[in-house]
């Protein structure tokens, strides 16, 4: 036990009750639901943080609501010992806190889930014998371990206390990364934090103790692992791609991003700039760039429409900027605080003039660390504007990886300022784009002008119809080269058979999941999943036809022609009428069943 | 120190000194007559004088009869969208404080379609200089209304003439922020070219407003303060901070409301510097952030303070 912690009041117990569980599971899936104002997200990032160091895999959900005081919220983890691919279904045990939390929520449990509720405040409907119904004064218990008028705060600790009991959870570990988590602050709101959860911990809960489950232990990966949200591991990931300059303005889901990168850079010699509006954040970005040091803005949907008039600059200058979207429920203001993947089209095709730039897409938390050094690497090698696409989902959620190996990916920027040779060229016709940024000695005398205009090799302005022809051949065929340089994506699954399923971006869990359902119901199917949307991996058309009928599944609606955005991209390229979509709007990511459930609605019609 | 990497020659010989004809791009696109050739020839006459290295020149412009001028000057430069000058000028400056940052631009491109920029720029103090080209019209689209354009102007979007209330310019970057504010006439050379001077010296968000004439769509605009067109051009007298009888009555660029008290004089007002404050930039205020934070992370290279901060989430 930590020597930080205070004694518990409680008597001692007895440790390692794994005799008397009754049986031990694979994972499970907890939810917690309250108000955003009572600490939900921090006791489930700390669960996620325990389930990182325990070698468990874990993916948390959680959602907040958009208004500014707060209001009803949930943190949702599934923490198990296999591959954790999605948040969960439905829910293995239940946390309400009030009446509105128990209403909302009990329909998520499973039958025979166990609902522990603050019976100060719940008054639970027991004649529902679909569940087990475990009652705590979670308010009063807390008030009386902790003291005083602190009730609304260590509510939390008092039910992690609790959970750590219930699942028998590593109660040390836990309570050293409350310690680090607390220990910065004062030091009573660590006192007071310790208190709540220990009574938490020793709160006597009887014979659910039975019932409940034991998590299998991990196999131990041997790796460091670290636990962090898709926004954390994006901002990480622009550094360790050398990204040293970004300029952004403030919108969610985005935000955390710019505050991060504008506390972080420094350090790094960099600089981040709240601009004052997208227009000025983007061309602010650009202005570094130019300068010669890549770099990042950002935003959501409504401030990636604003940023596009200048993003079509930056593929006629071709200027390498990175540009992260992180899409939220749209049209307009939308649905600020879901998610959604409706801005995919925005992305490639979004700006005026034939304009192509790189759209990616990283498909979980881990993956938004890695698809920001590619997207760094790619703007540099091309000179060229990369967009990544992210979502609420992933911006948010926590999921547990391996440490990067930092020696391997680190990427140091260099300023050069060589004086450029006598036949410098910007834009050959016939190799890659070289800019000389602003310092550069231009040997033979000429400077550059870096201009929107369409222009010659030397970047001087012409309306010349065969150069506009070459030049915009020119600029596409940049990432007709990136294409060449991707793989075909691996199949999940079988080689071939009845089904594929195709997805992009944050659905690749739960598509997993289903596929892995369904193969053990005996279907013949398999997953692939794209990481780069502009241009796409080659190879796919010969992957589609291994299967007999391909889904795209997107959170987006289907159209006026049924098919949602990735799949009109694919059939418009494949000229494949076996691409169908299955689609949907409500703001939530994909429950597996929802999956399957779009397979079966195509099976009983076409049976 | 986790710092970014400079890769340029140890020594490198002085540029050959800059003269007309160094550093003369393009011949200029404008209409002959046009008041933004004086702009040109007097910015050339400038940089020559300051000696400015040739490398470190960096002008960037919006779209716009006047935003051409990057084309037409032998320098590093940025031609870039229409409004949108100031905030990529606020990237270069803030990562590149070896460079002299020049914007150019008109008065539709910096007062309407840019204006909200130009407010935060000022209000920010970055350091450039911005000279505005104001010929009270929008020239490059063929004349329509500008921001500038005076009540009764008739142009293709006004035929019975202009009806809303101009932006006061000079009212308007003072009570911005801006800290070095000036106002000239691209017929002045000598005057301009001093106006010039001392906004490139300033350390901080500098502006002049030049009233450039646009001969083929607001011809004779300027005319009032043209003393060869039967004008007048009245100097602001600013004071001296001497001894000097009539020095009291001369103008404290210092006063933010005698600034705007000067701003507010009929048409066609005063020209000199109207406001001339320091105040620390955001270039300074940036760089002391860094200094702070590379203070605190010591001599740890950039892969040290990524290791260090990927350990707390372990
Ligand atoms: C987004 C956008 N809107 C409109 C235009 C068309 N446009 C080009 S220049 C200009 C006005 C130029 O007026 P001003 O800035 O006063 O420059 P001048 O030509 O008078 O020097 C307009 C409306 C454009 N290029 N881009
Ligand atoms: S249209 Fe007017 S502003 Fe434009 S170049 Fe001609 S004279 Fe100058
Ligand atoms: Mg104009």
């Amino acid at each position: 036990m930590s020597t930080a912690a205070p004694s518990s009041p409680s008597e001692p117990r007895v440790s390692g009750r794994h005799s008397v569980r009754s049986k031990t599971v694979d994972d499970a899936v907890i939810r917690i639901a309250g108000n955003s104002q009572d600490g939900i997200q921090t006791i489930g990032g700390l669960l996620a943080r325990l389930a990182g160091r325990t070698d468990q895999d874990v993916i948390t959900y959680m959602t907040i609501p958009s208004t500014i005081s707060g209001g009803p919220s949930i943190f949702q983890v599934r923490i198990g010992s296999g591959e954790i691919l999605s948040p969960g279904d439905q829910a293995d045990f239940l946390v309400a806190f009030y009446e509105h939390s128990y209403k909302s929520h009990i329909g998520f449990l499973r039958e025979g889930g166990i609902c522990l509720y603050d019976s100060d405040e719940v008054k639970p409907d027991t004649s529902d014998k679909r569940f087990v119904y475990v009652p705590v004064p979670l308010t009063s218990a807390t008030v009386e371990a902790v003291g005083g008028t602190a009730k609304d705060r260590g509510k939390n600790m008092f039910a992690l206390g609790l959970l750590c009991s219930v699942f028998d959870l590593d109660r040390e570990r836990l309570v050293e990364i409350i310690s680090r988590q607390f220990g910065s602050k004062d030091e009573s709101i660590l006192r007071n934090a310790l208190l709540a959860f220990d009574a938490g911990y020793a709160y006597p809960l009887g014979d659910i103790l039975d019932l409940a489950f034991q998590l299998k232990p991990a196999t131990a990966s041997g790796k460091t692992r670290v636990a962090t949200d898709g926004n954390t591991a994006m901002a990480l990931g622009l550094i360790a791609g050398g990204v040293r300059h970004g300029a952004g303005y403030p919108i969610t889901p985005w935000s955390p991003i710019m505050e991060q990168l504008r506390v972080e850079l420094p350090q790094y010699g960099g600089m981040f700039i709240q601009s004052e509006d997208e227009l000025a954040a983007i061309s602010t970005a650009l202005g570094f760039s130019y300068a010669g040091h890549l770099a990042v803005t950002g935003s959501a949907g409504p401030g990636l429409s604003l940023k596009m008039e200048a993003l079509s600059w930056a593929t006629m200058a071709e200027i390498p900027l990175i540009v992260i979207n992180v899409q939220r429920g749209g049209p307009s203001t939308g649905l600020p605080t879901s998610v959604e993947q409706s801005d995919l089209m925005q992305a490639i095709y979004g700006s005026h003039g034939d304009c192509p730039r790189v759209v990616l897409a990283p498909k979980d938390v881990e993956d938004c660390f890695y698809i920001a050094i590619e997207a760094a690497r790619i703007a540099r090698k091309y000179s060229v504007p990369v967009i990544i696409l992210s979502d609420q989902a992933l911006s948010s959620r926590i999921e547990a990886f391996t440490e990067p190996d930092l020696a391997k990916v680190m990427v140091e920027p260099v300023l050069d300022l060589n004086p450029a040779p006598a036949e410098y060229k910007p834009y050959p016709l016939n190799a890659e784009t070289r800019h000389a940024p602003p310092g550069t000695r231009m040997t033979g005398g000429t400077y550059p002008v870096v201009t929107g205009l369409e222009h010659d090799e030397m970047g001087h302005p012409t309306s010349n119809p065969d150069l506009h022809m070459k030049m915009t051949a020119r600029r596409r065929n940049k990432l007709r080269r990136l294409e060449a340089e991707l793989k075909t994506p691996e199949v999940y699954g079988d080689a071939n058979g009845e089904i594929l399923l195709v997805g992009w971006g944050s659905t690749y869990g739960p598509i997993r999941e289903a596929v892995t359902q369904l193969r053990e119901q005996g279907l013949k199917l398999a997953a692939i999943h794209l990481r780069h949307l502009h241009p796409m991996a080659p190879g796919l058309e010969k992957v589609f036809d291994r299967y007999d009928h391909i889904f795209v599944v997107e959170m987006n609606d289907e159209g006026v022609y049924g098919q949602g955005q990735l799949a009109t991209l694919l059939r418009s390229r494949f000229c494949n009428p076996k691409i169908r979509s299955i689609c949907k709007t409500d703001g939530l990511t994909f429950k597996i069943r929802e999956i399957i459930a779009g397979i079966d609605d195509f099976i009983a019609v076409t049976a | 120190m986790s710092s970014i990497t400079i890769k340029r020659p140890e020594a490198i010989e002085p540029a050959p000194k800059l003269d007309k004809k160094a550093l003369s791009a393009d011949h200029p696109t404008w209409c002959p007559g046009c008041g933004d050739f004086a702009v040109l020839a007097s910015f050339f006459k400038v940089v020559q004088n300051l000696g400015i290295p040739h490398e470190q020149i960096c002008t960037i412009a919006g779209i716009g009869c006047s935003s051409r001028f990057p084309y037409f000057v032998n320098g590093h430069g940025v031609h870039y969208i229409h409004g949108r000058a100031i905030p990529l000028a606020t990237g270069v400056s803030l990562s590149r404080p070896d460079l002299n940052v020049f914007v150019f631009g008109g008065d539709g491109d910096g007062f309407s379609i840019g204006g909200n920029h130009l407010e935060h720029a000022a209000r920010k103090n970055l350091n450039l200089t911005y000279v505005i080209m104001d010929n009270f019209v929008y020239g490059l689209t063929k004349k329509q209304t500008s921001p500038t354009s005076p009540v009764g102007f008739k142009s293709k979007t006004d035929p019975w003439g202009a009806q809303d209330e101009p932006v006061n310019p000079m009212r308007k970057l003072v009570a911005s922020g801006a800290t070095f504010v000036a106002r000239t006439h691209a017929a002045q050379v000598n005057h301009m070219s001093e106006m010039f001077e001392r906004a490139i010296k300033h350390p901080g968000f500098s502006v002049v407003e030049v009233l450039s004439e646009c001969v083929v769509f607001f011809k004779g605009s300027f005319d009032a303060a043209n003393p060869r067109k039967g004008g007048e051009f009245p100097l602001i007298p600013e004071k001296q901070w001497d001894d000097s009888p009539d020095d009291w009555k001369a103008h404290d660029t210092t006063d933010l409301s005698k600034a705007i008290k000067l701003a507010e004089e009929p048409w066609p007002g005063k020209f000199g510097v109207f406001y001339e404050v320091e105040r620390t930039t955001k270039n300074a205020n940036e760089q002391a952030l860094i200094a702070d934070a590379q203070a605190k992370v010591g001599n740890a290279s950039s892969q040290e303070i990524l290791a260090k901060r990927f350990a707390r989430m372990r």
